[in-house]
């Protein structure tokens, strides 16, 4: 049996409010919060960053999956928003996380999947026999340009998955990937900002991929939607999530539990992930839970895990996301907000 | 001069068409209209265009499209009159079969409008550039104003205005080819986001991709091709300042009834002859003043009439019966030749759900900016 052995999540506990972007643009914030289904994101402290959410995220998976961190093989991290262009995030976490030196790192980049890709490498390794245990998370600080519709969502935090082949508490049952060109958002390499397709993220990008990889994995693995008793999908608003399910056969009841950008935002490669870990959080055994990720540019990992006996003891062990996302919050004005996430420039300095 | 009679008719479906190019498109509805008429060749056509340039950066589309239906080697010119491009076409294409220069020629509308990074920079371009674009106007805005104008002299109420979008509708959601086939409530029009104050987004019609073709013959040969020649008994075309400051009172579009009163000169028709109408209801607005302009309406009364329901099946007049540019969409080039098609189809009585009982003539108005241009057919089933 291979599967999840721990998993972690961390966001910050800075939030800013929809409605306090809105009336910073002028916007009509109702009908933001009516169309995208948000209404608040977090928002990283002046020291935080991807590396930064990503050990946090690393430890508390570490605190349910009860191992030597030294057994682990390798970690992937997969984000948009690696501090550095050239120089790895992943180095750094080991070096916090006490992973030793004998061990394969690499930094994972596709838009918002590259979470969920390093945890599909990470399965890959284990299920090879290649090494005991892989770490995969997917972390993100990225940022929309200010005015823009992008400002509304892009959220910081993320989530870490530890793969192994003892003590599994979410086996995994069948993954299917689905990829093609389809340059709905990007950014150059020189570019502050993002850019976007308009609507052309929306029918030709994410349900395209989101439904080809899910509509696989469902007929390969001999899956119907009733089989779940959860589902989650990558989150860029409220809205395409529910949709997608929708389309597929989930029912809103099946993904409340993993929906949770209305008050996190989307934290790119760390959305599907989190909202999976929202699940892992009180997934009984036997349960089975579905995910699919979605990255522009564009593809989906598409996943099924079923809880074993020993995920129930391995909940209580770390901090859940719903507690974090619920609880100790501090709230920015947008001026705060603008300075916390560098967009005001002073003299050289972005 | 010749009679000249419409023999085919071909159009894609309008909506968000990602998987088709600007090619696919105008092919699509070339190649059904041809089909539709039972000929093989053409002797020259029109391509009606506001913006293949800007929005896809590709111009000489009357050499491409040509080429792309199969007709490579025939003369071939693309006009442009903004949203009028479409009927300008038609137009085009008449004068040169009722002229005798030609026999069997094509007239279509394409536009490509989802690809574009700045699509209102693109259609600001139909609006003055040296006094409104360039400070900062956008067409929902110069409508606004006509709206504003209008309601505060005639007394229109926003709930009455809103009757426009919801009749049309309601008629789209019989047409399979619409953007968006399907009602709307009036709790939709009234608390859909702002675009400019008094127009919400119900008011305005959509970003839509999408072409039409028809097919133009002498009437005298009609037969050869078709049990149901549809007859071109009227036409006239207009222009009207590109600015809105210049018109005479922002409640009336002149260029509309310019070119309708030629239209029924020509046709020897007055407005209680017609049984449909195919209107450019761009906006909401624009649908009330130009059914005034049409004659439709008593000045300032179109507006009540229309929320009564004088302008649906079983009122006095049926308008736009193909769900208007808001319900069936608007690829501006192409909306003037769409609206043809929807008269040819009620004529031809082969408009299914949508059909407007006992339809012998019909009358479509397509206008280009907030009218700059405007250009009007009369048809009749023969």
């Amino acid at each position: 049996m291979i599967g999840i052995v721990g998993w972690g999540s961390y966001v910050p506990a800075y939030r800013i409010k929809i409605s306090t972007i809105a009336e910073q643009w002028g916007d009509d914030s109702a009908a933001i919060e009516r169309g995208l289904l948000l209404r608040e994101k977090t928002v990283p402290g002046v020291d935080e960053d991807t590396i930064t959410i990503a050990v946090e995220a690393a430890k508390n998976a570490l605190k349910r999956a009860q191992i030597d961190p030294k057994k682990i093989g390798a970690l992937y991290i997969g984000s948009e928003s690696h501090p550095y262009a050239v120089k790895p995030s992943g180095t750094l976490v080991i070096e916090a996380i006490g992973m030793g030196h004998d061990v394969h790192v690499a930094d994972f980049e596709f838009a918002c999947k590259a979470g969920a890709e390093a945890m599909f490498v990470s399965y890959s390794h284990v299920k090879s026999g290649n090494m005991e245990y892989s770490i995969g998370i997917g972390a993100d600080t990225s940022q929309g340009a200010p005015g823009d519709a992008l400002e509304y969502s892009a959220s910081a935090g993320g989530s870490a998955f530890i793969f192994g082949k003892e003590n599994v508490k979410a086996e995994v049952i069948g993954t299917h990937s689905y990829t093609s060109d389809t340059p709905d958002f990007w950014r150059r390499e020189y570019m502050h900002y993002p850019r976007h397709g308009g609507r052309f993220t929306g029918e030709p990008a994410y349900f395209r991929h989101v439904l080809a990889a899910a509509r696989a994995l469902l007929e390969k693995s001999n899956h119907k939607p009733e089989d779940f008793a959860h589902a989650v999908f990558h989150m860029p608003n409220g809205k395409f999530p529910l949709k997608a399910g929708k389309i597929l056969g989930f029912t809103d009841e099946q993904m409340k539990q993993g929906w949770v950008v209305n008050k996190m935002g989307n934290t790119y490669s760390g959305s599907s992930p989190t909202g999976l870990a929202a699940v892992l959080d009180v997934l009984k055994p036997g349960e089975k839970t579905f995910m699919v990720s979605f990255g522009s540019g564009a593809g989906s990992d598409s996943f099924i895990f079923q809880a074993t006996d020993a995920i129930t003891e391995a909940q209580g062990k770390a901090p859940k996301i719903h507690d974090m996302l619920d609880g100790k919050k501090i709230y920015l004005s947008y001026g705060q907000y603008a300075a916390y996430r560098k967009k005001i420039r002073y003299n050289d300095i972005v | 001069m010749r009679d000249v009679a419409i023999i085919g008719i071909g159009m894609t479906k309008f909506g968000e068409l990602w998987d088709q190019s600007i090619r696919d498109m105008f092919a699509e509805a070339g190649l059904k209209a041809i089909e539709n008429a039972g000929i093989d060749k053409l002797d020259s056509m029109y391509v009606g265009a506001m913006s293949s340039g800007l929005y896809t950066e590709q111009e000489h589309i009357a050499s491409v499209m040509a080429d792309y239906i199969g007709q490579r080697g025939i003369p071939s010119a693309r006009v442009e009159s903004a949203c009028a491009s479409g009927s300008i076409a038609v137009r085009s294409a008449y004068m040169e079969v009722a002229s005798g220069m030609g026999d069997i020629v094509l007239a279509g509308g394409v536009e490509k409008m989802w690809d574009a990074d700045d699509g209102s920079m693109v259609l600001a371009t139909a609006a003055d550039q040296e006094f409104e674009a360039y400070v900062g106007v956008t067409f929902p805005g110069l409508y606004a104003m006509m709206a504003t104008a209008y309601m505060d002299k005639y007394g229109l109420t926003r709930e009455e205005l809103a009757q426009v979008p919801i009749k049309n509708h309601r008629h789209g959601a019989n047409n399979p080819k619409a953007q968006y086939p399907f009602e709307i409530s009036l709790d939709t029009v009234l608390n859909a986001s702002r675009v400019a104050d008094p127009l919400r987004l119900m008011d305005c019609s959509p970003i839509t991709d999408g072409a039409a073709a028809v097919i133009l013959c002498p009437l005298e040969r009609a037969h050869e091709f078709t049990d149901k020649p549809i007859k071109i008994r009227g036409l006239g075309a207009a222009t009207g300042p590109i600015a809105l400051h210049d018109h005479s009172d922002l409640t009336k579009i002149d260029a509309v009834k310019l070119a309708a009163d030629r239209a029924y000169k020509m046709a020897g028709v007055t407005p209680d002859d017609i049984d449909f109408a195919e209107v450019h209801d761009c906006f909401s607005i624009a649908e009330v003043i130009t059914a005034e302009e049409l004659g439709f309406f008593g000045r300032g009364k179109a507006g009540k009439a229309i929320a009564e329901g004088q302008a649906t099946y079983g009122g006095k007049i049926v308008i736009n019966p193909s769900g208007g540019l808001k319900s069936k969409g608007h690829p501006v080039g192409a909306t003037g030749v769409a609206q043809i098609i929807e008269a040819v189809e009620q004529l031809r009585g082969e408009a299914g759900k949508r059909q407007v009982e006992n339809a012998k003539i019909g009358l479509t108005q397509n206008m280009g900016g907030s009218g700059g241009s405007s250009v009007v057919h009369i048809l009749e089933a023969i």
